[in-house]
């Protein structure tokens, strides 16, 4: 599904990745931990395309197609998609606006409706996009554009901050259905999680596990090992692992 | 007509008046337009006006085919009425002459909300005025749909000058949507339109008026509102097509306890167009309340958005907010927010942010799979979306079509 190969970017004049490998198969889903700045946030924004993060070398193949020089708006059509941790406010234009704008024409708006009443969406579809949601609010959302969109390939930025514990459960619920994990076979979506507490990872079986340190993978084994290796050791200690 | 309408005082003022430049805004050179106009032949059913023209004017709201959800219409043409009708119970639609004749007592309301010599456009329109509308609601009337009032300029070159007077006696409840427009043409012409507005007691007035003006034309309206105890007046104007240059600022009086004014507006300005435009609203009243909201989008021509409360009463409260989206190397907003109390207990506030689409927005859309210029529409389309609390649907679904005409141009 994705494969990175030596990926530099840069943002704001400075080198933040210095040459990531990274290969996802289609139907996985795998963990992306590491210190706050060690450039997972970068990593993510360069798979999707932002402008910001330019490509200083390197080469990202998506579906076996090499989209290192495609547009942000290419990508996402070709089926990569992204939940934003900040996203902007957009006055005027309501969550439902939204959801069907990432619907693109395709008649599912039953599904939306479906998973939105599944999600206690309540007047968040009427509301101005992001003006005034709360943490969770801001999750769900997100969410909810995602499963609207159906991408093959789904890039999540802490999808579990700022949820309390009972909604974590409904966001794990969420990101199951997105990636398609109730089909043990032919699951054709992939994901990558960013997560700091690794709570997530209760909700949603993660495969592979990295650890990004100043700009490098420095371990890459099964998350939920990874995860334990970093409680007990410290992300300093995933230093070793590769050597 | 105008003799039927001066008294020999407001005359007097005009003629001193007919050489004052206007406060604000460009002086406009009245000699260089005509007086006179061909008749136009008053038609007992509008759905017989020519179809372009009936067009034209179903673009600003204003449907003469089906008048079903009409309360009454209006309509003249450069100078001439050409019908008015009214078709429910407790509302009266006619000509202002006609009513000046009809009602004696109307004299009383005649440039009570304006005065005749703000400048030289009231002063011509005291003096030589062509028409305009009336529209009353009575006591205690509840009218469901919206009156229909068109004011519509065919003849090259006219200077067309109207008076309209509108009350909402106490207690009723009023819609008035207005579509001014021109015959598509590349002259020029020259609207000035006195409108006074008369809030009574208890009553309700929603006036939404759509501009769509012609690149050569400028338009001066002069307009006055004096809003009683428990009075609501919410008022909803929108122009965005070109039009060469058009200046107004329309002063709302809450003169009774607990009135309530609202203004909306929604500007475009295409490369060519300046437009001048405000609202200003006098909490004169205990517990008198506004709210001013503008949004400005240039694609290329000049703005400048001017907004101002005064409170000098004990707990009024107002807000004023002005939004603009500057799509174009070339186009420019001015906002002017004014505040201004004399008493401890008023509670004024403005929000003012003049600016182009923030980049990271565009890219917010972009990641969902939408181009560029697809995000930028979706931006806009959302800045431009009126919410109108107390609007009824008509209305609002009126306003919505109109925008969305317009903004197919905007890219």
């Amino acid at each position: 599904m994705l494969q990175i190969q030596g990926l530099r970017v840069e943002t704001g004049g400075k080198e933040i990745l210095h040459g990531v490998d990274l290969f996802i198969g289609a139907g996985e889903t795998h963990a992306l931990f590491g210190p706050n700045g060690s450039g997972k946030t970068t990593l993510l924004m360069a798979i999707m395309g932002f402008p910001r993060y330019k490509i200083t070398g390197g080469r990202i193949i998506f579906r076996g197609q090499d989209i290192t020089r495609a547009s942000l708006d290419e990508r996402a059509r070709l089926g990569i998609g992204m939940s934003f941790q900040r996203p902007p406010v957009l006055r005027g234009v309501r969550t439902k606006d939204m959801v069907s704008a990432c619907l693109g024409g395709r008649e599912d708006g039953e599904v939306v409706a479906r998973m939105s009443e599944r999600l206690n969406m309540g007047d968040l579809l009427e509301r101005e996009i992001n003006y005034g949601f709360s943490g969770g609010e801001i999750k769900r959302s997100e969410l909810l554009q995602l499963l609207a969109q159906g991408p093959d390939l789904s890039l999540l930025d802490e999808p579990e901050s700022g949820v309390d514990l009972v909604n974590i459960a409904l966001i794990g619920e969420m990101i199951n259905e997105l990636l398609e994990k109730d089909l043990k076979r032919n699951r054709k979506r992939s994901g990558l999680i960013i997560t700091h507490t690794g709570h997530i990872l209760d909700y949603v079986n993660a495969g592979k596990g990295y650890v990004l340190l100043n700009g490098r993978i420095t371990c890459e084994r099964d998350a939920h090992e990874c995860l334990d290796s970093i409680k007990k050791r410290g992300y300093e200690g995933c230093v070793e692992c590769l050597k | 007509m105008s003799e039927v309408s001066a008294s020999r005082k407001n005359r007097e003022l005009a003629q001193k008046a007919l050489e004052k430049k206007p406060a604000l805004g460009e002086d406009i050179d009245l000699s260089a337009y005509s007086s006179t106009a061909e008749e136009h032949r008053y038609q007992s059913d509008p759905a017989r006006l020519p179809s372009k023209e009936k067009d034209n004017m179903l673009k600003v709201g204003v449907s003469l085919d089906d008048r079903s959800q009409r309360a009454g219409t209006f309509v003249q043409i450069d100078r001439s009425v050409v019908h008015t009708s009214a078709s429910q119970d407790g509302v009266e639609v006619m000509s202002v002459t006609k009513a000046l004749e009809t009602y004696s007592w109307l004299e009383d309301y005649w440039w009570r909300a304006v005065s005749v010599d703000t400048d030289k456009f009231t002063a011509r329109a005291e003096l030589d005025l062509d028409n305009g509308y009336f529209i009353r609601s009575l006591p205690g009337a509840k009218v469901v749909y919206p009156v229909q009032a068109c004011l519509y300029i065919a003849h090259k070159n006219l200077a067309q000058k109207v008076h309209n007077i509108i009350i909402a006696e106490e207690d009723s409840e009023l819609h008035i949507i207005t579509g001014c427009a021109t015959r598509p043409m590349h002259a020029s012409g020259l609207h000035i339109g006195i409108s006074e507005f008369y809030i009574k007691r208890g009553a309700k007035l929603t006036f939404t008026m759509i501009h769509n003006w012609a690149p050569e034309v400028a338009v001066r309206p002069r307009s006055g509102a004096i809003i009683e105890e428990n009075g609501v007046f919410l008022s909803n104007y929108v122009s965005m097509k070109p039009v060469r240059s058009l200046q107004m600022y329309p002063v709302a009086r809450c003169a009774g306890e607990k009135a309530i004014v609202r203004f909306n507006s929604v500007l475009v300005a295409p490369p060519g167009s300046n437009l001048d435009t405000g609202s200003r609203v006098l909490l004169d009243a205990k517990g008198a309340r506004a709210e001013i909201v503008a949004r400005t989008i240039t694609t290329g021509g000049a703005i400048t958005a001017r907004g101002h409360i005064a409170g000098s009463a004990p707990d009024v409260k107002g807000h004023l907010e002005c939004r603009g989206l500057i799509l174009s190397d070339k186009g420019v907003i001015h906002a002017i927010p004014e505040l201004k109390g004399n008493l401890a207990g008023v509670d004024l506030s403005h929000e003012a942010a003049v600016g182009k689409i923030a980049e990271e927005e565009v890219e917010y859309l972009m990641a969902r799979g939408l181009t560029r210029n697809e995000a930028t529409a979706m931006i806009v389309r959302g800045f431009l979306r009126v919410d109108i609390e107390g609007l009824p649907p008509e209305l609002a679904a009126e306003l919505e079509h109109a925008i969305e005409l317009s903004e197919k141009d905007l890219f």
